[in-house]
């Protein structure tokens, strides 16, 4: 693929990240703020408030979503700072696959528990 | 077939991040952006399976956050929290600037310049306003309010 979609990718993945990790902030640790407003809950973290969210579809594919554009959007900055120092060429290969592979190994094992949960009774 | 080199060797490595020459406001902000980048990865890749062992269920879930609460890891937390506000914030900074949002129109170079660090140093020094309000908001959720 073209270095410059690349590229314009992790802006986009940026823009989906500034969303939704902003969401998540909120609600994990912005949550005695939230509560003291009015709109939020205590304890963002017990088992009861993880569950009741990994069971609602918006958290299940929102999850998916972030997942894959953090995890796209931090291994090719990465790759990025790790490029800038000139690797060789055969260094670049092995950054590119490792960075593909182990990427798409971590997406895979968190899209597998979002749907898990969603699904299991 | 000996393939040429597209750019110059980079000779400074990673101690270019700090010792390149004389440096303003953006590139500090720049070195920062990417030192709050790696770090935010580094507990993103460790929170991926942290919050995967909530597969084994709601107990094996509260044993694994047991560990977690004690005032070292809770720090580091801060710490992830105080990154997520400063590389959020710049990068929106960052987007805006690459997509040509608030540099303005080309002009002729007549004195006084308006250069682009004239043009971006006020959005700049927004952003980290509201990244600082941010901090000021999560460091009193952390430590003040609640539990």
């Amino acid at each position: 693929m073209k270095e410059s979609t690349l590229w314009v990718w992790h802006i986009i993945a940026g823009v989906v990240i500034f969303v939704l990790l902003g969401i998540h902030m909120f609600i994990m640790h912005l949550d005695d703020i939230l509560v003291a407003l009015g709109i939020g809950y205590h304890d963002p973290i017990s088992a009861s408030s993880v569950f009741a969210r990994s069971k609602q579809a918006f958290y299940m594919v929102t999850y998916i979503v972030l997942l894959g554009a953090a995890l796209y959007h931090g291994l090719y900055g990465l790759r990025n700072i790790l490029f800038e120092l000139s690797l060789p060429k055969a260094g670049e290969k092995i950054v590119n696959w490792l960075f593909a592979l182990g990427g798409l190994a971590l997406f895979v094992y968190g899209t597998y528990v979002a749907i898990a949960i969603f699904t299991s009774v | 077939m000996a393939e040429e080199k597209k750019f110059k060797k980079n000779k400074l490595g990673l101690a270019g991040w700090f010792a390149g020459g004389r440096y303003g406001a953006e590139r500090y902000a720049y070195i920062l952006h990417r030192i709050s980048g790696l770090g935010i990865l580094f507990y993103f890749i460790l929170h991926i399976f942290v919050t995967g062992s909530r597969i084994g269920g709601p107990e094996e879930w509260e044993s694994t956050i047991s560990t977690f609460k004690t005032p070292v890891f809770k720090f580091g937390e801060f710490l992830v929290f105080l990154a997520f506000a400063y590389h959020a914030l710049n990068g929106l900074r960052l987007v805006l600037a690459e997509l040509g949002f608030g540099l303005g129109k080309p002009t002729r170079p007549v004195f006084p310049y308006v250069n682009s660090i004239r043009r971006q140093r006020p959005l700049f020094i927004a952003v980290m306003i509201v990244a600082a309000l941010i901090m000021v908001f999560g460091g009193a959720d952390f430590y003040l309010l609640g539990n």
